[in-house]
């Protein structure tokens, strides 16, 4: 486990679930053993569709500084065409991590110095039996690979403690197929 | 036990646990999703209490004052313009002794309109006659939502419990819930002093003559002036109350601390930053970065800002050498209203540090680790002590 505050920026559209993604997330941090965990959405005026995001900070002791992150250690990108549309890696530390649902190769994408991890979660989500677009819980299972911070069994736990049900094993289900099909390029 | 949650809903669930029998709130903006959860709370029969919708922040703290008045405990939550809207209300509560709870989710006023975070609309309502308390995180939040109940009862003076809009009210983070029993243990029922019963019909806060006067029974009743007197002498009272609660808490919880003022490396520090909110806590993490630096400097969070605690203050920083008050408020046309109050609470001390004023992070402006740093290293040495007015942090002009 790491003790310094690492601090992950998750974007995605207004509607997509970034912030229970994130939410999960910080609860499986939690329970591995993170004492401290601050998830902050972005502060403002949320609309469906929009490009928004959910800042993670997460350390070994309690956090106190809750200012928004500027140098974050991993982005996590909920829809590749994102891309398009924000500077997804503005300030990331070099050989930083940018995780993306996206049906590409690590390798077809450009960030110079930073390590990219894609999976096609909204193909694989769609397969294991969620609706149409629903990415949250996939995406949380690439994270869970390509950070090697949490184990996928804490993620998972997390995931059906969010979700009441059989939701709760179907998503889980899809974050553990997602973990497995994800692919981590070098820097 | 643990959760992960946010600060509305640490609120929340400190009402929950409270048992607050009745609850009246405005829902749209600038209310914030505290009292959603309250409603479904109460609408999964969760919570046993009285939800009531209204159509004003007016009316809620309306309907909290007659509800108060037959003995319920009762609680309410708003935000910046709302919190205006019902000042000729948080005034009269006071007046009535009322011990309500209610949360204020600090944010800036309008005009223009702003949603986001800074501490003028609590600092703004000063002199209502409310006790203020100020909130660093969740723990505080909730635990302080259970200690107001305690506090307001006792001394039967209405309590805000203030948190940092967004910053606090929004952010996630895990703390602990108070155990449901240990929670009875600590609040017992609520049992007013009086209380509005239809069986036995009373007239409350008529119209009170300048002078004393005898009363239908013949005994002298107190005048206007006496009234407001007992007020202002139970809310300096209340400073010692307040302490007694936070004391009976941390036996019960095993959790506490100075009610005041919460520490950080000040005791062997020349110099002391004093702010209200989670401020104090970033503040930390940049007292310890100047700490590496050599700079002698830490950090106090100002835990109740009326009553205020001039002694406190006084004992605290007495002997120090600069005393650097960063505010989110401003008294428009002078200076923080904070720092006033903290200069005035050090003006009979001997060996007074000299006192200096930022004003920062109005309307959410985002307050940058990189820029307190600077303030602090600017400030932290003999012959900063110079500027009278105010200073801003921030500022792009």
């Amino acid at each position: 486990m790491r003790y310094d505050i690492i601090e992950t920026r998750w974007h995605g559209r207004g509607g997509q679930g970034a912030i229970t993604a994130a939410k999960i997330v910080a609860e499986a941090a939690f329970r591995t053993g993170y004492s401290g965990v601050v998830m902050a959405p972005t502060f403002g005026t949320e609309r469906r569709g929009a490009p928004v995001f959910t800042s993670l900070k997460f350390a070994g002791t309690k956090i106190y500084d809750l200012s928004p992150i500027t140098e974050p250690d991993m982005v996590i990108v909920l829809d590749h065409l994102l891309i398009e549309e924000v500077d997804v890696a503005a300030g990331l530390k070099p050989g930083g991590l940018i995780v993306i649902n996206s049906p590409k190769a690590p390798e077809a994408y450009s960030f110079p110095g930073m390590r990219v991890a894609t999976a096609d979660v909204t193909n694989i989500a769609l397969t294991g039996g969620l609706p149409p677009g629903i990415v949250n819980t996939g995406i949380i299972g690439a994270f869970g690979k390509a950070a090697g911070l949490m184990t996928i069994d804490s993620l998972c736990e997390a995931i059906e403690a969010e979700f009441a049900g059989k939701n709760g094993r179907k998503n889980a289900d899809v974050a553990r197929t997602t973990y497995e099909h994800t692919r981590v390029g070098d820097v | 036990m643990h959760i992960i949650e946010s600060g509305n809903v640490a609120a929340a669930l400190g009402v929950q646990l409270a048992e607050a029998a009745v609850i009246a709130a405005y829902p749209i903006t600038p209310q914030t999703p505290l009292t959603e959860k309250l409603s479904e709370l109460v609408d999964a029969g969760e919570m046993k209490a009285q939800y009531i919708p209204v159509e004003s922040e007016h009316s809620a703290l309306a309907v909290c004052i007659a509800a108060s008045s037959t003995g319920s405990r009762t609680f309410t939550a708003t935000s910046a313009n709302g919190l205006l809207y019902m000042t000729e209300q948080l005034n009269w509560a006071a007046g009535a002794r009322l011990p309500i709870v209610m949360c204020v989710v600090n944010r800036g006023i309008g005009a223009p309109w702003t949603v986001w975070n800074d501490h003028q609309d609590a600092v703004s309502q000063r002199d209502t006659g409310w006790i203020q308390l100020y909130a660093c995180d969740h723990q505080q939040i909730v635990d302080s939502v259970i200690k107001a109940f305690a506090l307001a009862e006792t001394v039967s003076i209405p309590v805000m419990v203030c948190y940092d809009g967004y910053i606090l009210s929004h952010t996630y983070m895990p703390f602990e819930l108070p155990d449901p029993e240990q929670v009875r243990t600590f609040l017992p029922d609520f049992s007013p002093q009086y209380a509005l019963d239809p069986l036995c019909p009373k007239n409350l806060n008529t119209v009170t003559l300048p002078d004393i006067r005898p009363d239908i029974r013949n005994e002298t009743a107190p005048g206007y002036m006496e009234i407001r007197h007992n007020l202002h002498t139970d809310m300096r009272k209340s400073l010692g109350i307040l302490e007694d609660i936070e004391k009976r808490f941390e036996t019960v919880f095993g959790r506490g601390g100075d009610p005041f003022i919460e520490p950080y490396r000040t005791d062997d520090a020349q110099y002391v930053a004093i702010c209200m909110g989670s401020l104090s806590y970033h503040l930390r993490d940049v007292i310890d970065k100047l700490r590496e630096e050599g700079v002698s400097v830490g950090v106090a969070g100002l835990r109740v800002y009326r009553p205020f605690p001039d002694k406190a203050v006084a004992e605290a920083f007495s002997g120090k050498k600069g005393l650097i008050v960063f505010e989110k408020a401003l008294s428009y046309g002078y200076q923080g209203a904070m720092f006033a109050d903290i200069k005035a609470a050090l003006y009979g001390c001997s060996d007074r540090p000299f006192v200096k004023n930022y004003i920062l992070g109005l309307g959410g402006r985002e307050i940058k680790t990189t820029e307190l740093a600077g303030a602090l290293r600017d400030s932290c040495h003999p012959g900063s002590e110079s500027a009278d007015a105010s200073e801003w942090i921030g500022l792009k002009m």
